[in-house]
């Protein structure tokens, strides 16, 4: 396997409680801390584990946002990952960006840097879409080992444990291929001082949508974005008495 | 659709037709697909089911009996081991071709979520998920709720299974008819395994009441106790991402934003502190009772009855007095 080619999301960071905006057309998301997609950090080390392996030769990470998408490249760089690939688009691009416009990015690139195996989260947990991996695998006509909790290199093919609803499922796919990460694929590790150091030294590749001639026209109109119902406040009961009455009051024994 | 009048909304309604991939293992439907069917029909329009398996007649019998289907499409096909994605992309591809349907639906699990977005990409069409009909929800981790307009001439659905009743598979004698054969064999991916649990339990996004355990539980042993208060309701365990990392119960557990989503009548979360990522997974359920010995546990902020106590007394006594 030549080269490994990992996306990564800059999402707010998991632990915000994030805020809707009064005029209902998005959340708040400048002043509040962002951080890589956890889901993607799991996908960048399992892409350099495959290099320390010698699986891999070489891990390129994509990123598609504004400026600030190169923190989040860095970050993969500091992890390990050799050279990054920005893409960049303005703030209002970004907003209409979709993972069938990031997917169609992804596939061109992928073809672009003749990469083998495409590594993704399995969702970004700020549209929780779950798509990217899918969509990118579709459009290349690669096969597809999503929500991978374990991945094997076995010739030219790939066995993939993967988390389903009931337990665990076992593939087998034909290189070159997509994989998305689910949370216990792998530990990501943490990027030290001095490899945080060199990786402003690596290469960051910067491209454009035209340089990659991919169309993003917006396939959706949000028309509100709204703060779910809020849940009434409850009562703290003194004993089990105390909840064995409520719990027979609403029916449930 | 909504913005017009109810003539023309039902005039336009009659061109409508709505694809529902059908889930099940071969021998029993699954439970999501009968939420997709309700779905499918808030829709309006013709309603075709695809059923494709590996001798997977018994499935389109049960589904024979469901009300308001038009036509129901039984591919039965070795190709379709392990229901792989690259297998099926094609199947329904070609039915769509033949067809042209509006709407493509199936229910939000690990295999809808794997074959829609697929599919989509194939139509060049953005997948949606939806939770209400017309209000096409995309979390910020439950904790926003996005409205949206598809622009797509083919809508591509993941329906969240707990938002929609099951529909009651009654009062109907649909016809099934084989789909035109077809290659659907690849050689890209094949299914080799599989090691699913067994539990005599109710399926976890199923069940009317669920109880969870998180990190408070200090061990897999300890969950027994779970187990037990399950069997007086005839609920199902379920688990934080805590509990689940720390190797007490396995991941199909795991209730929350990366989980399963659930929604049950009742749902008791024992040593669970509430993060917001397991809240996006259990706070739509109608009555929260959270047992934590921490008062400023987060869970406390969305439980109508909380109990502030040691869970390992709480729990034994709850249990033997039920």
């Amino acid at each position: 396997m030549a080269r490994v080619l990992v996306g990564v999301k800059r999402v707010i960071d998991y632990a915000v409680k994030i805020r809707v905006k009064p005029d209902k057309t998005g959340v708040v998301t400048s002043g509040v801390k962002h951080a890589m997609n956890p889901f993607d950090e799991i996908a960048v080390e399992e892409a350099i584990r495959l290099k320390e392996r010698k699986v891999a030769q070489e891990v390129v990470a994509v990123s598609c946002g504004p400026t600030q998408a190169q923190e989040t490249l860095r970050t993969a760089l500091a992890m390990g990952v050799d050279r990054g690939i920005h893409v960049e688009v303005s703030d209002s691009e970004y907003e209409a960006l979709q993972p069938i416009h990031i997917s169609k990015i992804l596939a061109k690139i992928a073809q672009d840097e003749k990469a083998d195996l495409v590594i993704v989260g399995k969702q970004a947990i700020d549209d929780d879409a779950n798509q990217t991996a899918q969509m990118t695998a579709a459009f290349l006509d690669w096969p597809q080992g999503t929500f991978a909790s374990k991945l094997e290199k076995i010739d030219d093919k790939l066995k993939v444990t993967r988390e389903v609803d009931g337990g665990l499922e076992t593939i087998q796919i034909k290189m070159p291929a997509v994989i998305s990460a689910d949370l216990r694929l792998n530990e990501p590790r943490y990027a030290t001082l001095p490899n945080i150091m060199k990786a402003k030294k690596k290469p960051i590749k910067k491209l454009t949508l035209s340089d990659l001639g991919v169309d993003t026209t917006p396939r959706i109109e949000v028309l509100s974005v709204e703060d779910p119902p809020t849940r009434q406040a409850g009562v703290v009961l003194a004993d089990v008495d105390q909840l064995i009455v409520k719990l027979k009051e609403g029916g449930h024994i | 659709m909504k913005f017009f009048s109810p003539q023309l909304n039902s005039y336009l309604r009659r061109f409508e037709s709505t694809l529902v991939i059908a889930e099940h293992n071969n021998e029993k439907l699954l439970p999501i697909t009968q939420n997709a069917l309700t779905a499918a029909k808030k829709l309006g329009g013709d309603i075709t089911v695809l059923v494709a398996g590996t001798k997977c007649g018994s499935v389109a019998e049960q589904l024979s009996k469901a009300s308001g289907v038009a036509k129901i499409l039984v591919a039965d096909n070795e190709a379709f081991l392990g229901f792989t994605p690259e297998s099926l992309t094609p199947l329904v591809l070609a039915t769509q071709n033949q067809f042209n349907f509006t709407h493509i639906l199936a229910g939000a699990t690990a295999l809808g979520k794997s074959l829609l977005p697929r599919i989509a990409a194939k139509l060049d069409v953005s997948p949606v998920i939806i939770t209400i009909i017309y209000h096409h929800s995309v979390s910020f981790t439950g904790n926003a709720i996005l409205t949206l307009k598809s622009k797509d001439p083919v809508k591509v659905v993941t329906i969240r299974g707990t938002s929609f009743e099951a529909d009651p598979l009654e009062g109907g004698s649909t016809q099934t008819e084989a789909i035109p054969a077809g290659d659907y064999k690849t050689d890209l991916s094949q299914w080799l395994s599989q090691e699913l649990s067994k539990s005599d339990r109710p399926e976890l996004t199923g069940a009317k009441v669920v109880i969870s355990g998180g990190r408070g539980l200090k061990s897999g042993d300890n969950f027994k106790m779970l187990y037990e208060l399950a069997d007086k309701f005839n609920g199902a365990v379920g688990a934080s991402r805590a509990a689940v990392d720390a190797g007490f119960v396995p991941n199909e557990l795991q209730v929350g934003q990366t989980g399963k989503i659930v929604a049950p009548e009742l749902y008791i979360a024992v040593g669970i502190s509430g993060a917001i990522q397991h809240l996006a997974g259990m706070k739509d359920s109608k009555t929260i009772v959270a047992i934590n010995k921490d008062p400023e546990a987060p869970i406390f902020q969305v439980a109508d009855y909380g109990l502030v106590a040691d869970l390992f007394k709480v729990v034994p006594e709850l249990n033997q007095k039920l």
